[in-house]
């Protein structure tokens, strides 16, 4: 090959120029899309682990009922959400046990557990759930949102998801 | 291949007489002091960019305004240093604009032909102050806030129409939200408009007339 080609000025300050050009493409290109995506760089979990107390808490055979809150950040602005979580202990056994979300499937409104009604009454359309959460009476299309449980160390954690 | 994607362009859109024409006309043989207008040049579009990336974020309300550089300091990647251009950007940009006005002053380059230049860059450098004055108060901090109160009681001085003029200015009798969302307007709408206007006249008539030389001594 060898047919050595000179590189005259113009063409060195060309390619010195595209050369230098392209670093500062990148040094002022990068941190702007950086600027620009970082919100969907740090998306939070909508669902998680969340403890809910020793077993000791939950007297077997009968729901009670757990409230938390989540708060969701934004930018600048935090929304704290609460919601509430039915716990049932079946029986002595560790793992015996059910979590019921407390919102009706209805239209959202708070179910409560009904001890005389053995079911979890909405208030609002007289929607009833059985302990299982099934649809008894009433209006909800299906069953209450069941959470996934664990317990670990001597304290019972449910596998919450939104919505 | 870019030659010929070049030629092409350059066929329609005349690209090489604009170069020919703008970058290569002729100057006089000048010393440093000739360099501030394209620096003055250079911030303005430094300050328009990193500008337009802090709208991305920044929120013109009482509620959010603090709350949102704050995010855009702290939470947003870069957002510190784009923040930290467009904040030390405006100041460096009104001593620059203000010695280009001295040497022109001092070199006397405002004589005929060029008063026109001279008069459209006498009014650059009021709009220049007037983006410092509007962008001052964003931030909505304490000292923002207070600047405002004083730099808006001025303006009530004025005799007669002074406390109409003040009213104009904060959009009621206080500094208000009413009042940050017209500094806001103001510095990222209309001032903007007429710096792009008056600047279009000024470097037409800098490529238009040529620049003087430096005034030689008796």
């Amino acid at each position: 090959m060898a047919r050595s080609h000179k590189l005259d000025r113009r063409e060195f300050v060309a390619i010195v120029l595209a050369f230098l050009g392209s670093i500062m493409g990148v040094v002022v290109g990068l941190p702007a899309i950086g600027y620009l995506i970082d919100p969907a760089t740090k998306t939070q979990k909508k669902e998680d682990w969340i403890s809910v107390g020793p077993p000791e808490n939950y007297p077997i055979g009968t729901p009670t009922l757990f409230s938390f809150t989540r708060t969701t950040v934004n930018g600048w602005e935090k929304t704290v959400n609460s919601y509430g979580v039915y716990i049932t202990r079946w029986t002595d056994a560790v793992d015996d046990i059910s979590a019921f979300s407390n919102l009706c499937t209805h239209l959202s409104c708070r179910v409560t557990w009904n001890e005389d009604e053995m079911g979890y009454i909405c208030p609002c359309h007289d929607g009833i759930f059985d302990d299982q959460g099934e649809v008894v009476a009433g209006p909800p299309p299906e069953a209450l949102q069941e959470y996934e449980t664990k317990v670990e160390e001597d304290v019972i954690y449910i596998y919450f998801k939104e919505g | 291949m870019v030659l010929k994607v070049y030629t092409w362009l350059d066929e329609r859109l005349g690209i090489s007489t604009i170069y020919d024409l703008v970058l290569d006309r002729k100057v006089p043989k000048v010393n440093w002091w000739f360099t501030l207008g394209s620096a003055s040049l250079f911030l303005f579009l430094i300050q328009a960019v990193t500008g337009v990336f802090l709208t991305v974020y920044y929120v013109p309300s009482p509620d959010h305004a603090y709350d949102s550089i704050q995010y855009i300091m702290n939470g947003v990647a870069f957002g510190w240093l784009i923040r930290g251009i467009h904040h030390w950007g405006a100041s460096v940009m009104v001593i620059v604009v203000f010695a280009h006005m001295l040497r022109t002053f001092f070199m006397a380059a405002y004589k005929y032909p060029r008063e026109l230049t001279w008069i459209t860059g006498v009014f650059l450098l009021i709009t220049t102050l007037g983006m410092g004055f509007t962008g001052y108060l964003l931030p909505w901090n304490q000292r923002s806030y207070w600047a405002t109160t004083v730099g808006t009681d001025l303006v009530g001085t004025v005799p007669i129409v002074g406390d109409f003029l003040q009213a104009v200015l904060r959009g009621g009798t206080d500094l208000s939200a009413v009042t940050l969302a017209r500094f806001f307007s103001v510095h990222i709408w209309f001032l903007p408009a007429v710096i792009l206007i008056l600047l279009g006249i000024h470097l037409y008539m800098v490529v238009k007339l040529g620049i003087s030389s430096v005034p030689k001594e008796e």
